[in-house]
């Protein structure tokens, strides 16, 4: 009997418990968008965006010359439909800048008399040069590319057995020719580290002072909102700093990342990217209610950040509209920076559109948290 | 008379008047919280600041600073306006928050550094160290201020506040939680600072407090009702207060004899205030007759002692609050 009252007990008090908790989740508007936003956002960016197979990647073609056998190669290419052709290109030169700067992953040379050695029997020579940076955007392409060129001639007629070796494709893996992950792994995950971890830092720096009462003291006090967000945001560019050493310094010594570009440019990008983050952070703590919510709004940002923005799939494998969602995120330009100079040896005037979107999206961020930050506490 | 009489006589000496303000309104959601404010606090003076909770008093106070931006009204604070010159008025104003606002994950000697740095204070190491001795913290410089008790911690606020030696220190309920030891060495220190001329703003719930204040001004309902000394705000209010005890009763019976007269009382025409003080009641009314006229059935009661009182300045801070209420009704 009392063992009886005893549980019932139990049941009415954990029943309290379970009511006030739904309260008190009913009233927590941001936690309740969170518990909707999350499956839904990691439905629709897992099953709608990414792409490990990806297609239509953006190529540029350099041809000598243009006639049939030109013709036939670049139509069954696209056929293929893992190339799409951007861009036609006259010189080396300017067919080398794209592949550095990003805009293309792919680079076709078709040589002056490819169609007469062919015709001889010369086995000519069909260039293909790839951005090997991410293994995985390009592999497949790579892959299917000498089946499709020499089935394509063998149907035009061009050449009369597929089996007999009548041309060559020279493909260069530029930047990574082993195809070793780390090497695209590790500056992205210098950026995908600075991302969540700068984020957090200043989320939470303005809400923990208004939670802990402390803000109200600091806003009667001599100082402008300017000065505080700034007082705010050093201190973390510092620990930003020390990160990227951290995470460079050891992919370096454990997976012989190198430095191809310049040192100089390589600061000047990290040092802008940590504090596009830091003052992004700083909105949220301006927006949020406690800290809760900013570590929410984090975690909401920082999401398609890792998915979007090339980090763990080839971005141009993503539908248009992803690619979209992808450029306003500041992750997505620092990656094709911090790739560029490590791996390809890119240069400012490569980078420099990247860049700018980054400067841009700091002082959008910046702008917002100023006129946001409550000086008051109306 | 009086509360605006007092009020006003001052005003001969306009440097000497620290706050001034007309006509403050700030509404919160369509609520007024602060409600048409005049005010009027002299260097020097301890001010004290009462109401009833929610009464506004929280925010008069950070209007003046510049932490809340009135809706209409104007005034000045140390000579500075509060609309436009809310900066200046920061740099010469200690704000002692009504809950802890220093930082608890600081040690106490940081804490007052960061004060001392923020307000350029020269040499803020030293300005700290000082300020440790003068509290009685300097055994307690390391201690994080979180880890301190109320009591050390209200010191510890107050001693950040004056460290910048401001020229007006705006205290919000700082005595609250505080035992009754901390709060009088708290009163005696804030007494010495006006001596030296500091302008002291302090609100309180506590009516032994508020008779330790040079002027007080209560406020309910965002409106002020009353304003001067505590003897004036007492005069002003023109309350006649009886005081009834329980004769030949004890414990329980005496108990319920002075609930059953409450209840009688209570609602009588004449009677504006029932309230019980143990076995004894506190009974005012505005009009003397009409009360007498009300008490006079029972006066005659054997186990009833009647005496003729004068009214306390909770009796009439109560009485304030009920009048106010009814005129809002």
């Amino acid at each position: 009997m009392s063992a009886l009252t005893e549980s019932l007990g139990a049941l009415r008090r954990i029943r309290a418990m379970i009511v006030k908790e739904f309260i008190q989740l009913k009233r927590d508007r941001v936690t309740f968008a969170t518990m909707i936003m999350i499956p839904l956002l990691q439905l629709i960016l897992f099953g709608y965006a990414i792409n490990t197979t990806p297609r239509h990647l953006p190529t540029a073609v350099f041809a000598h010359e243009n006639n049939d056998v030109s013709r036939a190669i670049l139509a069954a290419l696209r056929n293929t439909a893992f190339f799409a052709f951007i861009k036609e290109v006259k010189s080396a030169d300017e067919a080398e800048h794209l592949i550095r700067s990003g805009e293309v992953l792919f680079f076709v040379e078709i040589p002056a008399g490819f169609e007469r050695d062919l015709r001889r029997g010369d086995t000519p020579q069909l260039l293909v040069a790839a951005d090997a940076t991410d293994p995985v955007g390009s592999a497949n392409a790579l892959a299917a590319l000498s089946g499709v060129v020499s089935t394509a001639l063998t149907r035009e007629r061009f050449v009369d057995d597929p089996g007999t070796a009548a041309f060559e494709i020279v493909q260069h893996r530029r930047y990574n020719p082993a195809g070793t992950s780390q090497l695209n792994i590790v500056p992205g995950l210098l950026g995908t580290i600075l991302t969540m971890t700068m984020l957090i830092f200043t989320a939470l720096s303005v809400t923990r002072e208004i939670e802990r009462g402390t803000m109200e003291s600091l806003l009667s006090m001599p100082i402008h909102p300017v000065e505080i967000m700034l007082g705010k945001i050093v201190p973390y560019v510092l620990v930003g700093i020390l990160q990227a050493v951290l995470i460079l310094g050891a992919g370096m010594i454990l997976f012989g990342v190198p430095v191809e570009g310049s040192v100089l440019l390589l600061v000047v990008a990290t040092l802008l990217f940590i504090t596009v983050n830091l003052s992004i952070g700083y909105t949220f703590s301006t927006l949020a209610q406690n800290q809760l919510q900013a570590v929410q709004m984090s975690f909401m940002f920082f999401l398609p950040s890792i998915l979007l923005s090339g980090f763990m799939f080839p971005f141009s494998g993503m539908p248009l509209w992803a690619q979209w969602v992808g450029e306003v995120l500041p992750l997505t330009h620092f990656l094709r920076m911090v790739r560029g100079i490590l791996l390809k040896g890119s240069s400012f005037s490569d980078l420099r559109a990247d860049g700018a979107a980054l400067l841009g999206l700091m002082l959008v961020a910046m702008s917002i948290a100023v006129a946001r930050f409550r000086q008051t506490l109306d | 008379m009086s509360a605006e009489a007092a009020a006003l006589r001052p005003s001969a000496g306009g440097g000497d008047v620290a706050i001034a303000v007309e006509g403050l309104t700030k509404s919160f959601g369509g609520h007024k919280v602060v409600d048409h404010l005049t005010m009027r606090v002299m260097r020097g003076q301890i001010y004290g600041f009462l109401g009833p909770n929610g009464s506004g008093k929280t925010t008069t106070i950070r209007m003046l600073c510049g932490l809340i931006t009135p809706d209409s009204g104007t005034g000045t604070c140390l000579g500075f306006d509060i609309l436009t010159e809310a900066r200046k008025i920061r740099e010469r104003v200690g704000y002692m928050t009504q809950r802890f606002s220093l930082y608890q994950d600081l040690s106490v000697r940081e804490n007052l550094e960061f004060v001392a740095r923020l307000y350029g204070v020269p040499q803020p190491e030293r300005a700290a160290g000082a300020a440790l001795e003068r509290l009685g913290l300097a055994g307690r410089g390391k201690q994080l201020a979180g880890s301190l008790s109320g009591g050390w911690k209200q010191r510890l606020a107050l001693g950040a506040c004056i460290l910048p030696s401001p020229d007006l220190l705006l205290l919000d309920e700082p005595t609250a939680g505080v035992d009754p030891k901390a709060r009088r060495e708290f009163w005696a220190q804030i007494h010495d600072l006006a001596a030296e001329g500091l302008t002291v703003l302090v609100s309180t719930h506590y009516m032994d407090e508020a008779e330790r204040c040079h002027e007080i001004a209560y406020i309910a309902y965002g409106q002020l009702l009353a304003q001067g000394t505590v003897a004036q705000v007492i005069a002003g209010a023109h309350l006649s207060t009886w005081t009834v005890e329980v004769r030949g009763a004890e414990g329980h019976a005496a108990a319920q004899i002075v609930t059953g007269l409450a209840r009688a009382l209570t609602d009588r025409p004449g009677v504006d205030m029932v309230a019980p003080f143990g076995t004894a009641l506190h009974i005012s009314g505005r009009d003397a007759a009409a009360l007498e006229a009300a008490l006079a059935p029972f006066r005659d009661d054997p186990k009833l002692s009647w005496r003729q009182d004068a009214p306390t300045l909770e009796d009439v801070f109560i009485d304030l609050m009920g009048r106010s209420r009814d005129d809002l009704r």
